[in-house]
């Protein structure tokens, strides 16, 4: 496990430098429906953004507690639930609730769900823990069909967020409405996770996954510092079911069922669980991967289960700490010398991916295509999946992108000790 | 009372199959310390190169030869991917085994189709061994338990009466020590992963006749697989035997009996909602135990684990 | 597969780019329903049978108004109700404003929903849901929108079909019903327990029950209970993997009479049975090809034949739809208001080449058509299924089944 922490100075020392990236968060998050102005863009970016906290919300189990949990979608399904029987009673009894107020209902049902959890399962940390997670998590997936008066059975339980009390004439008729409330609530979990990170409840957490027994010492029950994490990432799971709730107006069983929880660790550790910002990638990048690859191809699983396989072996800290390797480098000023050699592996390094992939689609396409169908397209190109030549186009240009790539890497390593070392490319 | 014996038989055919499972993990979990994900991908694995190879060469030579190819495959998993993997801790080796469980189904239904493939139980095994008052004891029942007894009978001698059994316990606990005298550690966890491997492609071959060969198998028994071998204590073969007998002939005898909650509620005295369609509490009245079965497992480990962390068969923690 | 395929690049630059207003002479037609994950096979099955019908019923007669032609565009939603819905998105912003889905009632359920709120909301942008398999009864009752049409006879209308066959056989006196635990299958039970009782009050429901959907891994249990019960048939509406175990058990624990099904064929079902089904496997099911109902329907399956070989050719009502839609299309003259298209689909009356006529109900956007008791067999079939020689063979019919039944469908129309 890796520090989640880098910087210790100035917990809450507020200058220009630490306002900085929120800003610029802010003004991004603004301007971003004026770039992707079609409802379907915006549907995915609203859904990131709620994948965004939840997989905050999970890394403060996984990479700030270090607890691993198999069953945390339930958390958000209950808080998603809980919003939606909310929002059909303002629907029914005309309750004077702004909507915008909403995900608070769905935090406070994580919240409560996640003490009672917790009461027993944060006793342990370790397999005891992930396997109680396991379990609580099939058996409320099961009781999710079975309770059919709280969470709707297979079909699940709808509400229209219409009916709600319209904020300054805002009804939320429209996805770009429901973006800018997504994305308020996105700064302000996001926020308030970073300074949880920041308290001394938050070092605390570190400190028991590190090691329990030294926290014990200087006084901390473990136990009780496992529960506030539990609990915490309870009430944002909640929040992000709740947003969840307000944009699909629908909640249904597979919101809680393992599936979505795996997803959620794959997400988490894509991104880098050992970094506050690694969760935040990996939503970014997962859920762009899923649209594209969804839109594009049927072979979607096996590129994401490739790619994950591939993380894990090569680049376990995730997305986020590819980056931050090249922080000394960055400190250093040195970064201008990695450029060239990043730049050269650009075309080899695409050519192989996509190559493989098209290795992979042609198979796929000879295999199961309509017997007689040899006509396939790949990357804009119409062609004949039978024919040689296109097999020895594709299998030769991806070896030899390969062998390029490989020759590249003695060039990257130079480049990366000189970038590193003070004296290094001095030359 | 002639049914309550052919759940017993039934239930028995299910734990044991159960067990062929649960035995390689728990052998795994208590080697490497990871919860192996994709155990179950090996067993559907199993089901598959079992059907192809019957295809060919009949059902006894795929009994053979399809636990090899798959041993071997999943000993090279452990020598090039999680011995890799395993440097860089325990989680990282979970996220593997997931990311490896997902890439088989994928793989699976890239050369097989997303539908079920026709594996037949063979014929010589097709056929009514005798019945009790009208209920059929298919032969190849009979079959799935003399596998699954011998299997479990040859990795007891294996593992407590020979001088390879024994390396194999010592260096599940003592790694290092074993090591230092001299015997190549890394060897026995490949060997041992491979094994553990087999014998879920074993039950994998002789269970995708009865149970269908489907890409979807493998989820269908993966959690439970885990359930059984935490319930039964990790790394202990009894525990496992115990586990899978039990949750095998508790999820028969619930699916026997349909004893409804609303029978036991009206029993301590609370009486039915006049209202039922607009009820909060409707759904309680609705609840039989079949409904509940698959999911007694999971209430059973959660209790043991919140009451006995460390299983029912294993002393001190996990 | 005939999905085209563009590069990461180009994916961005769609994602970035709104593509707005559908081109004047395509008629866009979304498939959303699962083309990958464990009910794949079912989901693109059904997407080349649109595609030929596209293909068969109106680009190649000419086209629909002046020349539009049909195109269909598949996405797939792992029969999850969220990816639905994001689809449902994407596929409105492409211009799309007929939209075809079926497996699963539930994901249907959320269409409708979102359908409605989507057509109150943004009335310049409305769009039709044509359900060509969901058919939970609740959809053409209590939840049915004027925005949805269902072109599959719901449980009801089929379960009344059945429940009168069934009625003509006085050996049959005991019946056991085994459902998945959900609507679909809930209802499927309450409508056999109610007809049985009205049509044949002397026969004794010795069991009816629930099971967990999906998991179940051994039926052995179950088939004990029913084949002890002393049932001599079996109603199920159970589907995919959990109606092949349940049926084997049945099987091969020694249940000999008839085993009443509502999804017991292809996708590997039908080959997995084999010579094991003959004689007990009986579908509920519209569209007759065995015997061919008409030589259009003879060559309309061979021509998907040829044209998707290796296929199965079921879900005969996928021509319905479009055949259907293309009528209303013409009669309202316009394929972009949804509305005059939708008005003009209620009452439609057409001839049915695979038998009989079909008839939308205007009260609850329900096709009325022809009911078969279809058995798994051998002999006499020419449209045999999963590349095995069984196939289902019509042994009953029932006559544009509940074409008076009732509903309490109250429909808000525009």
């Amino acid at each position: 496990m890796t520090d989640t922490t880098h910087s210790f100075s100035r917990p809450f020392g507020i200058s220009l430098r630490t306002v900085m990236p929120w800003l610029v968060a802010t003004i991004v998050l603004l301007l971003l429906p004026f770039v992707f102005s079609a409802n379907s863009t915006i549907t995915v970016m609203n859904q990131m953004a709620i994948t965004i906290i939840f997989a905050l919300a999970y890394n403060m189990l996984l990479g700030q507690g270090g607890m691993l949990s198999f069953g945390h979608a339930v958390f958000m399904g209950i808080g998603g639930v809980f919003a939606v029987h909310v929002m059909s009673y303002v629907e029914v009894f005309g309750a004077p609730l702004p909507l915008p107020l909403l995900p608070i209902f769905g935090g406070i049902a994580g919240l409560i769900f996640a003490c009672i959890i917790g009461s027993f399962s944060t006793r342990q940390a370790g397999t005891v823990f992930a396997m109680i997670s396991l379990g609580v998590g099939e058996l409320i997936a099961a009781c999710s069909l079975i309770f059919v008066a709280f969470f709707g059975g297979e079909t699940g339980v709808s509400a229209d967020r219409t009916y709600g009390l319209p904020v300054f004439g805002v009804e939320f008729l429209r996805q770009s409405e429901v973006y800018y409330l997504i994305a308020g609530w996105l700064l302000l979990s996001v926020l308030l996770m970073y300074l949880y990170t920041r308290t001394p409840m938050g070092r605390m957490a570190n400190a028991v996954r590190d090691n329990p027994e030294r926290a014990e010492f200087l006084g901390y029950s473990a136990r009780w510092v496992r529960f506030y994490s539990f609990i915490f990432s309870g009430f944002f799971a909640g929040i992000a079911g709740g947003l969840f709730a307000l944009n699909y107006e629908i909640m249904t069983t597979e919101n809680m069922s393992l599936v979505q929880s795996g997803k959620i660790l794959l997400i988490t550790f894509l991104g880098g669980m050992g970094f506050f910002v690694g969760p935040i990638i990996g939503a970014i990048v997962f859920t762009l991967l899923t649209t594209v690859l969804s839109r594009y191809t049927e072979l979607g699983a096996l590129y994401i289960g490739t790619i994950f396989v591939l993380t894990v072996m090569y680049c376990p800290r995730g997305l986020a700490g590819l980056l931050m390797m090249h922080e000394p480098a960055y400190r250093l000023g040195k970064l201008r010398l990695l450029l060239a050699p990043y730049l050269k592996l650009v075309i080899p390094g695409t050519v192989a991916v996509l190559g493989s992939a098209a290795v992979f689609e042609m198979l796929f396409h000879v295999r199961h295509a309509t017997p007689g169908q040899h006509e396939m397209g790949l990357f804009g190109i119409t062609f004949d999946s039978h024919s040689p030549f296109a097999w020895v186009i594709a299998i030769g240009g991806t070896l030899a992108a390969m062998v390029i790539t490989r020759k590249l890497i003695p060039q990257i390593n130079d480049a990366w000790h000189d970038a590193n070392t003070v004296e290094g490319g001095a030359k | 009372m002639d049914l309550i014996l052919v759940n017993l038989i039934d239930g028995l055919v299910t734990g044991l199959l159960l067990f062929m499972l649960s035995a390689g993990l728990t052998l795994i979990f208590s080697m490497m310390g990871v919860l192996n994900f994709a155990h179950a991908s090996f067993y559907m694995l199993g089901a598959y190169f079992g059907y192809q190879i019957s295809q060919y060469m009949g059902f006894w030579m795929a009994l053979l030869f399809a636990p090899i190819i798959v041993g071997i495959f999943g000993a090279g998993v452990e020598r090039y991917g999680l011995r890799r993997v395993h440097q860089h801790g325990h989680v990282a080796e979970l996220i593997f085994t997931f990311g490896l469980a997902l890439l088989i189904e994928e793989a699976v239904q890239f050369f097989w189709g997303k539908s079920q493939v026709p594996f037949m139980v063979p014929e010589a095994l097709d056929f009514a061994l005798f019945s009790i008052s009208g209920n059929a004891i298919p032969a190849y029942k009979i079959f799935m338990i003399f596998i699954a007894i011998g299997i479990f009978a040859g990795l007891l001698y294996v593992l407590t009466k020979t001088r390879i059994g024994m390396i194999i316990q010592a260096a599940l606990s003592f790694p290092r020590t074993v090591e230092a005298l001299g015997h190549n550690v890394p060897l026995i966890f490949m060997c041992v992963f491979g094994v553990g491997t087999a014998l879920a492609a074993v039950a994998g071959v002789i269970a995708g006749p009865v149970l269908g060969t489907f890409p979807g198998m493998a989820f269908v028994l993966g959690s439970i697989v885990f359930v059984t071998i935490v319930i039964g204590g990790l790394g202990s073969l009894w525990g496992a035997l115990f586990a899978s007998l039990l949750i095998g002939w508790m999820t028969t005898f619930a699916a026997s009996y349909n004893v409804g909650l609303a029978e036991i509620l009206t029993a301590i005295g609370i009486s039915k909602p006049v209202d039922m369609a607009n009820s909060p509490w409707r759904d309680f009245w609705q609840i039989t135990l079949s409904q509940i079965g698959p999911i007694l497992p999971y209430l059973l480990m959660v209790l043991t684990l919140i009451f006995r962390p460390h299983g029912l068969f294993r002393k001190g923690g996990l | 597969m005939n999905k085209t395929k563009t590069g990461v690049l180009g994916a961005l630059t769609a994602l970035m780019l709104s593509t707005s207003a559908s081109v004047a002479d395509t008629v866009k037609i979304a498939f959303i329903d699962p083309l990958s994950g464990p009910f794949a096979a079912t989901g693109e099955n059904a997407f080349h049978l649109f595609q030929y019908a596209v293909d068969a019923v109106v680009n190649d007669q000419g086209g629909v108004l002046d020349g539009d032609t049909f195109e269909i565009v598949g996405l797939d939603n792992k029969i999850s109700a969220t990816e639905t819905l994001i689809h449902l998105q994407t596929a409105i912003d492409d211009g799309v404003r007929y939209i075809v889905q079926g497996q699963s009632s539930g994901v249907a359920a959320a269409l409708i929903d979102a359908i409605n709120k989507h057509n109150r909301r943004n009335p310049d942008q409305q769009v039709l849901f044509l359900n060509y398999a969901a058919i939970d009864p609740a959809l053409t009752n209590e939840a049915c929108s004027f925005w949805h049409f269902s072109f599959d006879a719901n449980s009801d209308l089929k379960m009344d079909a059945l429940t009168d066959v069934i009625a003509e056989n006085p050996d049959l006196t005991s019946a056991y019903l085994i459902n998945q635990d959900y609507s679909f299958g809930r209802a499927v039970a309450a409508s056999a327990t109610s007809m049985l009782a009205d049509k044949r009050p002397d026969i004794t429901i010795a069991g009816d029950e629930v099971h967990p959907i999906g998991q179940v891994k051994d039926f052995t249990p179950y088939a004990r209970k029913i084949v002890s019960s002393g049932a001599d048939f079996v109603i199920t509406g159970a589907w995919g993997a959990d109606m092949y175990g349940l049926g084997t058990s049945l099987i091969a624990n020694g249940f000999t009479g008839p085993i009443y099904t509502y999804y017991a064929a292809a996708s590997g079902i039908t080959a997995g049975f084999g010579e094991a089904g003959k004689g007990s496997l009986f579908i509920l099911a519209e569209g007759q090809t065995n015997p061919p109902a008409s030589e259009e329907a003879e060559q309309y399956v061979a021509g998907f034949k040829e044209a998707f070989p290796g296929e199965n050719f079921t879900l005969a009502r996928t021509s319905n739809v479009i055949r259907m839609l293309a009528a209303a299309i013409n009669e309202a003259g316009t394929a972009t208001d949804v509305v005059a298209v939708a008005n003009a689909l209620e009452g439609l009356e057409i001839e049915n080449p695979f038998g009989g006529t079909l008839y939308m109900r205007p009260d609850n956007h329900q096709v009325i058509q022809d009911v078969h008791v279809m058995a798994h067999t051998d002999d006499g079939v020419t449209n045999s299924l999963d590349g095995s020689p069984y196939g289902l063979l019509v042994s009953d019919s029932v006559v544009a089944a509940g074409r008076d039944s009732a509903t309490t469908c109250e429909m808000d129309r525009p």
